[in-house]
């Protein structure tokens, strides 16, 4: 008897972590085929996730708000990088640089934010596929700042940022002085392996920040919102602006947590650091067993050392198995992309059985009651 | 009391002014007027009217059946196919399996069609059969299931045991090039049939009375009892349930439909563009179809064929008419910057429309 209990619970627990045990397999046996080191691994894991970890800290805000996976954080990734433009031509370098670039880019990631949470409001029940258009159309209006507006009328000055033609930006903005500036400034070696102290201090307080605002006002309201607009709305929180503030909030520190991976590259690539950034960020977060609806920070963790443990490991792996790297490379997208799409289905579909079983329990109290009368 | 009566005509001319815009759409009417523009705009800047004309004939006939693709689901109630890639995936599947195959000329293109239907239906019915799964979802994971498709055919077109030397890489001897040359397969096959030549203006009479054979089969299907069904079976699936309708069923033909449209789409924008464009060209094609037929006039839930040729043909000229006539006037290509803003804010327009949800 207990027993049962025992193997049903494990068929609950993989049920409802099926992506993650996935992922384990996956790099489980990626690992060995691929062939890389133990300290070369970790190392780069290391890496990764002071790059990103911040960055996928950003979207937790919206999914407690109840408004899905924000597609539209990329929003938060323009305002950085058009931070970041400004103050390499500036010329203010190092950390100095870095810090400026993260206030200057907290104006443009609060109109962008605004922007992109008045939409979702007009059309709230599609929030996901909506905020994945802004994106797009915002994409299209950073070129049009980038490529046409900066120079002639954003002044630019300096010849490595501007493109011969006179006016725009070229496609690829060097950051050479601000290289890994904030992960060198406390980094500690433990057998080979770098740790970024102080971008882990950072991604630490604001880990802290996130536990701090769901206990506040603010934060339950969110939640309230997240659970049920109309009740939240009958108990007089006003539910519009609650969710543009959570979206303004999950762009400023997308907006930050761009800046940190861009220092962390060392350059920005102009027209195309933004696009994939969110689609990564999104899957790392499932990856980690996070669902539309539920999220923590242990999902952000977890997820970003498996998926990137995979997307190390890949293509490496591919090309022993085919022969063919490019089939590794193929191999990651598809998979980053699969396991958005399988997140997806899953939430729909425990959404819907919920919904019915809400009815039949409905239904069923119902014909309760009739009997009794 | 004339004048009284003068200033009612005028209020009621105003009126209906302002209502029509209202159904129009005020961003449906600045993409028109812009294309307009542009149209006069041409000559002065020295760009050839007659060439940008025909220009935007040859790219409507390219683009026009994956256009025709958004109808189907649209009408039951499935929303906007963003998920066109799987179809356009099992469009490519038939065109080089029917090169693989040896075959040359115009009938390739038979055999592409013929080849890409059973994918088209198969697929289709597995897409349909997902999206029954999670009604009300159905926009978001159709983008995803055309991702992860494309992205999974990406490794595909590596692996797939494809041999014939004018599709492969000629130094490994095998994966399929990124761009294939339809010459001397089906290049302009559709377009060379009674094609209208008079001095720049060319009309590929073909493709577009081949869009014409396949709107009129839609425009007659949706006329047909299954089709009043099926947009019943969009407008109010709970009375087209209560009317004996199998909603599941519906909604599944729709997408199937929609599926083999995008597949047969694929293959004639290839004749007409001459290249088949293999790994990640399809992943973004979903996007200019849903907007050209929201610009021409549908919205998540309503679209009919005139949305479609209008659309189409709004949605091309911007794209056609771009790049010249801003290149010549201010000297700048802004063309790209404004096709994304155009097309992409229309999509927003739509999805912030109010629009009953269907569940």
């Amino acid at each position: 008897m207990k027993n049962e209990s025992f193997g049903k619970k494990i068929l609950n627990f993989i049920g409802n972590n099926s992506v993650p045990i996935l992922f384990v397999l996956i790099c489980v046996i990626c690992i060995p085929i691929s062939g890389f080191s133990a300290s070369y691994l970790i190392n780069e894991i290391v890496t990764r996730m002071g790059r990103n970890i911040f960055l996928i800290l950003c979207l937790l805000i919206p999914i407690m708000a109840g408004m899905g996976l924000n597609f539209g954080m990329t929003l938060g990734a323009m305002a950085a990088e058009l931070a970041l433009i400004l103050v390499s031509d500036w010329q203010i370098w190092g950390i100095p640089g870095i810090v400026l670039a993260m206030i200057l880019s907290i104006p443009f990631s609060i109109v962008l934010g605004t922007f992109c949470g008045k939409i979702l409001n007009m059309a709230k029940g599609r929030e996901m596929i909506t905020s994945y258009i802004i994106s797009f159309f915002m994409n299209g209006i950073y070129q049009l700042i980038v490529l046409y507006m900066m120079g002639p009328i954003i002044p630019i000055k300096h010849s490595n940022v501007k493109l011969p033609r006179g006016y725009g930006i070229r496609n690829s903005v060097d950051l050479i002085h601000m290289r890994q500036y904030l992960d060198n400034l406390i980094a500690v070696r433990i057998g080979g392996v770098k740790i970024p102290v102080l971008t882990f201090l950072i991604i630490g307080v604001l880990c802290l920040f996130i536990i701090w605002f769901r206990k506040t006002k603010l934060g339950q309201d969110m939640r309230a919102v997240g659970q049920d607009m109309n009740v939240a709305r009958d108990a007089g929180i006003n539910v519009e602006r609650t969710r543009i503030i959570s979206i303004v909030m999950s762009t400023v520190l997308a907006g930050f947590g761009m800046v940190i991976y861009l220092q962390n590259m060392g350059n920005i690539a102009t027209y195309s650091s933004h696009s994939q950034i969110g689609m990564f960020c999104i899957a790392a977060l499932l990856v980690g067993g996070a669902s539309v609806d539920r999220a923590s920070i242990g999902n952000v963790f977890l997820g970003v050392i498996l998926f990137h443990t995979m997307f190390i490991v890949a293509p490496k792996a591919g090309a022993m198995i085919t022969g063919d790297s490019m089939i590794g490379e193929y191999f990651r997208v598809f998979i980053s992309y699969g396991v958005i799409t399988l997140s997806l289905i899953l939430y729909e579909t425990k959404k819907r059985k919920s919904k019915s079983l809400v009815g039949q329990q409905l239904a069923q109290a119902q014909k309760d009651e009739e009997e009794k009368a | 009391m004339n004048e009284t009566l003068a200033d009612r005509n005028n209020f009621t001319v105003r009126d209906r002014l302002k209502s029509m815009v209202r159904n129009f759409g005020l961003p449906r009417l600045i993409i028109a007027g812009f294309l307009l523009l542009l149209f006069i705009a041409a000559p002065f800047v020295g760009a050839d009217f007659w060439t940008q004309i025909s220009n935007t004939i040859n790219r409507f006939s390219w683009n026009a059946v994956m256009v025709l693709a958004m109808v189907p689901m649209i009408h039951s109630g499935c929303g906007l196919n963003f998920g066109l890639p799987l179809g356009i995936i099992s469009g490519l599947l038939g065109a080089t399996l029917s090169i693989e195959l040896g075959f040359t000329g115009p009938v390739s293109f038979v055999m592409a069609v013929a080849i890409a239907t059973p994918f088209a239906l198969i697929l289709g019915a597995g897409y349909g059969w997902l999206l029954n799964k999670i009604k009300g979802g159905e926009m978001m994971i159709a983008t995803y299931v055309g991702f992860s498709s494309v992205s999974f055919m990406c490794m595909m077109w590596l692996l797939l045991p494809y041999h014939s030397p004018t599709m492969v890489w000629g130094l490994s001897g095998k994966g399929l090039r990124t761009t294939i040359s339809l010459e001397g397969f089906y290049d302009k096959v559709l377009a060379n049939i009674l094609q209208i030549n008079i001095g720049n203006l060319s009309i590929p009479t073909g493709t577009l009375l081949f869009f014409a054979l396949l709107a009129w089969l839609m425009w007659a299907f949706l006329h047909t009892k299954t089709g009043t069904a099926m947009t019943a079976v969009g407008s109010n699936p709970t009375f087209a349930r209560a009317a004996g309708v199998n909603v599941d069923k519906m909604r599944m033909l729709s997408v199937v439909m929609s599926t083999w449209l995008a597949a047969i789409g694929i293959l004639v924008y290839e004749q007409g563009f001459g290249f088949i464009q293999l790994y990640m060209a399809p992943f973004y094609m979903a996007l200019p179809a849903v907007s050209a037929i929201l610009i021409g006039g549908a919205s998540v839930n309503k679209a009919s064929i005139g949305h479609v040729i209008l659309g189409t043909f709004l949605f091309q000229g911007i794209v056609t008419m771009t790049p010249t006539v801003m290149n010549n006037a201010i000297h700048m290509d802004m063309s790209e910057v404004i096709r994304v803003v155009a097309s992409q804010g229309m999509i927003l327009y739509a999805l912030t429309r109010k629009t009953e949800v269907t569940k």
